[in-house]
């Protein structure tokens, strides 16, 4: 099962290298990695998508709470959030597939940011799903290239 | 007051944190903190290799309990301490290590003797540091003492470019260490500590296994006294070796791969184990799946992420062992447990640990059974690791706890010598042995000039059987006796060998000779002694566990 956690460390130098190495040492892979900074001034956040069972999960959860620089982890598995990942595509295009690629923009509410005689590159929003289902459509144009940034996720304030 | 972050380093180590020694290696990158170290009044043993410096740092603090200090220069010198490092870490001891690394400014461009040592040891250490600013000396040192001794114990490294050594500060100790991520929890949880009473009060088969983790937080007193309350049986891990009196009437010995046959057979009939500070190893457990079936598990440890890891736990206790064993001392009601009793002494009677007599060759467990009567069971118990260790842990009953030291998580050959130059430093008035291997005591043997130069009377007592035992026994019994690579057949003659080094030697060939050479040994005072022991080759470690097998694939002899 797919597990969504999210680390809050100090930003000090080296700290990403021992999360790192810590699932790699103890088997964990991890799917998708987003860091960047937060609010509080020297507090990053790290947040990883891993697979494992609760067993692991809890395994994860807890040697990624020994290393000295983790603050707080979260698991934001079952909890209600707002989840979102950026990817840039640049797809084959010239003026006899424009309009259709145009029209799947539309649709996915994804952006167009470069333009040339011979291919676009669009921007989508959205959580996984949407920007898997996003490629599979504009697959048939010819993906030439894509960059797909790691999951960052959002706690919903309304609690139902 | 300004000076030097060398000389603020040490006047912090020696004035804030009680640091009476350092083992260590000069070298270039570290040659202004040795300057420094000219004109102070830190003593400092120089060690001939710097695993012999995080080894004797850290027979040094297992046997006081006090923090161990090792220091190497960059590059091989920081390699070299990182055996010793992984053994500190396997086994939760404090040290701090101090490596030098090449002058900020040249760092990250290949330069002579630049490794990243941040990076080797990050799996290896509790947490490390690479201290680039001075103004931050002071804190960071605070901050590793502090990481180094609290909570789950263990070995913190700190970097520092060889600049940054000459570098000058104001002497400013932070008043307190301020950590958001390090937060040690040592209570124990009321509600958990209820149910592990109703727990103990509805078991009939009940078990404490108590680890090194008691031994750690010095918790011995507690866990006697709630054992003598519950009259339960009380086992212990390698590592847990000495929590209580072996002689003492409620301690069944070790657990494990080569522990007692009765030690075993109680831990896995129980119906409840009070697991304090252990980590339930592979070596303890043997085949998880089928360790104690039917007990219930109460696990007590400092550290979070022990619990659950290897087995499933009923009622986890986080918490410092002391303390915790004070609170069920407390809550618990006397018990008596008299039928289990009757089943475990009849396993005692039935079981004993023994060993096959040879009239022709001096076998192994012998001479430990002489050392422990010559040294009335006294004495400060250093192992190598083999076969070595086994019969030392098996046939050495210690009294105390810190007085059996070994390599159990790493099971690092040469660990005990220099371990053993670290003990006698820090125990001055009790007589320290090493129980050594042919194989493992040639790991750390330029140690002898370490010893001879310091004048430490330690003992090394080379069970030799002219092999590398421990693995000789495993192609005897799982490899149709391919004997590949494990013959020693050509050894150096250790007489000749301490005599080189300003040492006392001696061999022994004949069983007659043994008691004299044992007496011969303790009594000197002045220098190293290797006695070599030359025993029976074929002698093997029973009882046996195979690896990964459970207790029913147990061999008795
Ligand atoms: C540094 C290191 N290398 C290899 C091993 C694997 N090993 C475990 S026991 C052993 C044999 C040790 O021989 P010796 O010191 O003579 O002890 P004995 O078993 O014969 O008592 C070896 C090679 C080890 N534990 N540590
Ligand atoms: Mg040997």
């Amino acid at each position: 099962m797919q597990h969504t956690l999210s680390l809050i460390v100090e930003n000090k130098p080296g700290v990403l290298a021992r999360i790192a190495g810590l699932f790699s040492r103890r088997g964990y892979n991890i799917e998708s990695l987003a860091v960047n900074t937060t609010e509080t001034p020297n507090l990053s956040r790290i947040t990883l998508v891993v697979n494992g069972d609760e067993k692991v999960l809890e395994q994860i959860t807890k040697q990624a709470y020994k290393l000295i620089e983790v603050i707080k982890v979260n698991d934001f598995t079952g909890v209600p959030v707002v989840e979102r990942e950026l990817a840039l595509i640049r797809v084959k295009s010239d003026a006899s597939t424009r309009r259709a690629i145009i029209d799947l923009v539309e649709i996915f509410r994804a952006s167009i940011v470069d333009v040339s005689d011979k291919d676009l590159i669009i921007e989508v929003t959205g959580d996984s799903e949407k920007i898997d289902a996003f490629k599979k459509n504009l697959e048939p144009y010819g993906i030439k290239e894509m960059v797909r940034t790691g999951k960052i996720v959002m706690e919903r304030g309304l609690k139902l | 007051m300004q000076m030097t972050v060398a000389e603020a380093i040490i006047k912090y180590m020696q004035e804030e944190e009680g640091v009476e020694i350092l083992f260590g290696y000069p070298g270039g990158a570290v040659i202004g903190f040795y300057d420094a170290l000219y004109n102070s009044t830190l003593k400092h043993v120089l060690v001939r290799h710097e695993q012999g410096a995080a080894h004797a740092a850290d027979g040094y603090a297992r046997s006081t309990g006090k923090v161990g200090v090792c220091v190497a220069t960059s590059g091989p010198g920081a390699t070299n301490l990182v055996t010793g490092i992984a053994t500190a870490y396997m086994d939760s001891t404090p040290i701090i290590a101090i490596t030098g690394q090449v002058r900020t400014s040249a760092i990250g461009k290949d330069s002579f003797q630049e490794v990243d040592t941040r990076g080797i040891t990050m799996p290896i250490t509790k947490h490390n540091y690479l201290l680039k600013d001075p103004g931050e000396a002071l804190r960071i040192f605070k901050e590793a003492f502090y990481i180094a001794k609290t909570g789950r114990k263990g070995p913190v490294l700190i970097d520092i470019p060889a600049d940054v050594f000459s570098a000058k500060i104001e002497y400013i100790v932070p008043a307190k260490v301020e950590l958001l991520g390090y937060r040690p929890n040592y209570e124990p949880h009321p509600l958990q500590l209820r149910k592990a009473v109703q727990l103990i009060k509805e078991s009939e088969r009940p078990i404490i296994l108590a680890g090194g983790g008691v031994i750690a937080s010095d918790a011995s007193a507690e866990l006697i006294k709630f054992a003598e309350k519950i009259n339960t049986p009380v086992v212990t891990t390698l590592m847990g070796k000495g929590s209580i009196p072996e002689d003492h009437d409620l301690c069944c010995g070790f657990i494990g791969m080569h522990g007692a046959a009765y030690a075993n057979y109680a831990i896995n009939e129980s119906d409840l184990i009070i697991a304090i500070g252990v980590r339930f190893s592979d070596r303890s457990t043997g085949k998880v799946e089928t360790f104690a079936p039917g007990a219930k598990i109460i696990h007590i440890d400092i550290d979070p992420a022990e619990i659950g890891k290897n087995v499933s736990v009923d009622i986890p206790i986080v918490a410092d062992a002391k303390r915790a064993l004070e609170k069920l001392y407390e809550m618990v009601e006397p018990k008596h447990n008299p039928i289990w009793w009757e089943k475990i002494k009849e396993w005692k009677a039935k079981y004993p640990l023994r060993y096959r007599w040879d009239d022709d060759e001096i076998v192994p467990q012998y001479v430990i059974e002489k050392i422990y009567e010559k040294t009335k069971g006294e004495a400060i118990v250093v192992t190598e690791v083999g076969q070595n260790q086994m019969w030392a842990a098996q046939f050495y009953k210690v009294k105390r706890p810190r007085q059996f030291i070994t390599s159990g998580g790493l099971g690092t050959m040469g660990f005990g010598f220099p371990a053993s130059i670290g003990a006698k430093i820090g125990n001055k008035d009790k007589i320290v042995i090493d129980i050594a291997g042919d194989g493992s005591i040639q790991m750390n043997i330029q140690e002898l000039a370490t010893a001879s130069a310091e004048k430490l009377p330690v003992k090394i007592f080379v069970l030799n059987n002219s092999c590398l035992g421990m693995v000789r026994q495993w192609q005897e019994l799982f490899y149709g006796k391919r004997y590949a690579c494990t013959l020693l057949d050509v050894a150096p003659d250790f007489e000749k060998l301490a005599d080189a080094y300003g040492a006392y030697g001696r061999r022994v060939t004949k069983i007659d000779e043994l008691e004299d050479a044992i007496e011969w040994a303790l009594n000197i005072n002045d220098a190293p002694v290797i006695v070599d022991i030359k025993v029976k080759r074929e002698a093997n470690v029973f009882p046996m566990i195979p690896a990964g097998g459970s207790i029913d694939k147990m061999m008795i002899d």
